[in-house]
């Protein structure tokens, strides 16, 4: 993965709306958060291939970065990303990485569905 | 000596840190050892220093990593289960216990090695040790092979009380931290220090590499 560039990041989302897409959605704080220190509160969630079209989709901020993608129901919403990449099969990987490399956020995007 | 040593963990790397001696000192004693990995750590997030690896490609990096782990202790019956890391406690538990079941009767190992359900902090650990637990005891008593298990959650000494089985493991602490290191998508950012600190005799590391500790699970 490289640090996002976001105007690139914006060129690359705007051509997947009204696209059906696959989605890989995820924060976590590992799981060995509260053995590590007991007065943290551990909360994460991932979503893995749920199915969603989006009518515009938005990169802000300045780094770490947010997005939104605006559907026809409702909204995704994801903070806390740094780093991207278009692998080789297509999808947009993103995440957000803490100061010392760990993985925070995932938000993955793809035209077919990821391994379960 | 044992006949047949069966590990069944769900990450790659869980057995690497509390259990790596003691697998070599049964492979190097000419004991089988089959290792049953029920996930491929699908969902860690240690990415590697610098970043190797993104969420789509650490399952196949954590694979290799995993296969290099097992050359190295001497394991040459690899089980991956192919579920998926986070989601053990999920899964259709029958249907877990029967097929950890049938390995058992497969195998008919003399020892298994596992987590301590409910005192091994991640709920892969407690699911998977609770679903071999169940799984030994459908075997008829007294044909239910020794289970020494895995645990390390804050003040579990304080209800399990001392562990009953503690290895010195000191002459393959080298080993030990090479298979460590080999999961390097998940222990390069921590490798060096843990080296450094082995190498000056901190009393923590050196305990950590040199002494391995379960306790005889009650079946």
């Amino acid at each position: 993965m490289k640090p996002i560039d976001r105007q690139f990041v914006q060129e690359n989302l705007t051509e997947l709306a009204g696209e059906s897409l696959y989605i890989h959605l995820e924060t976590t704080n590992g799981a060995y958060a509260s053995h590590k220190d007991q007065s943290f509160f551990s909360a994460g969630t991932f979503i893995r291939n749920v199915q969603l079209t989006f009518l515009h989709g938005k990169i802000t901020g300045k780094g770490p970065y947010r997005m939104g993608l605006e559907t026809e129901q409702g909204w995704l919403y994801a903070e806390g990303l740094t780093d991207w990449e278009k692998d080789e099969e297509d999808r947009l990987l993103f995440a957000g990485h803490d100061a010392e490399g760990k993985l925070a956020i995932a938000l993955e995007l793809s035209k077919k569905p990821f391994p379960k | 000596m044992e006949e047949h040593v069966l590990v069944i963990f769900p990450h790659p790397d869980d057995e690497a840190f509390g259990v790596a001696g003691t697998i070599l000192s049964h492979t190097q004693a000419g004991t089988p050892v089959t290792y049953a990995c029920l996930t491929l750590g699908e969902m860690g997030r240690n990415m590697g220093r610098p970043l190797i690896a993104n969420r789509e490609t650490l399952p196949e990096i954590r694979k290799n990593e995993l296969n290099e782990a097992c050359r190295l202790l001497g394991i040459e019956d690899l089980r991956r289960f192919g579920m998926r890391d986070k989601t053990v406690e999920f899964a259709d538990e029958d249907a877990l216990q029967s097929r950890i079941f049938d390995m058992i009767e497969e195998v008919n190992p003399s020892l298994i090695i596992t987590f301590y359900p409910g005192y091994a902090v991640h709920p892969d650990h407690d699911a998977t040790g609770a679903a071999v637990i169940q799984a030994v005891r459908r075997l008829p008593e007294g044909e239910r092979p020794t289970v020494h298990a895995l645990a390390f959650s804050e003040g579990c000494e304080q209800v399990l009380g001392e562990p009953d089985i503690v290895y010195d493991v000191s002459e393959y602490s080298d080993q030990k931290m090479k298979v460590i290191e080999a999961h390097k998508s998940q222990t390069a950012g921590v490798i060096e220090t843990m080296k450094k600190r082995f190498l000056e005799e901190d009393e923590t590391m050196k305990e950590r590499m040199s002494t391995e500790r379960f306790w005889t699970y009650p079946i």
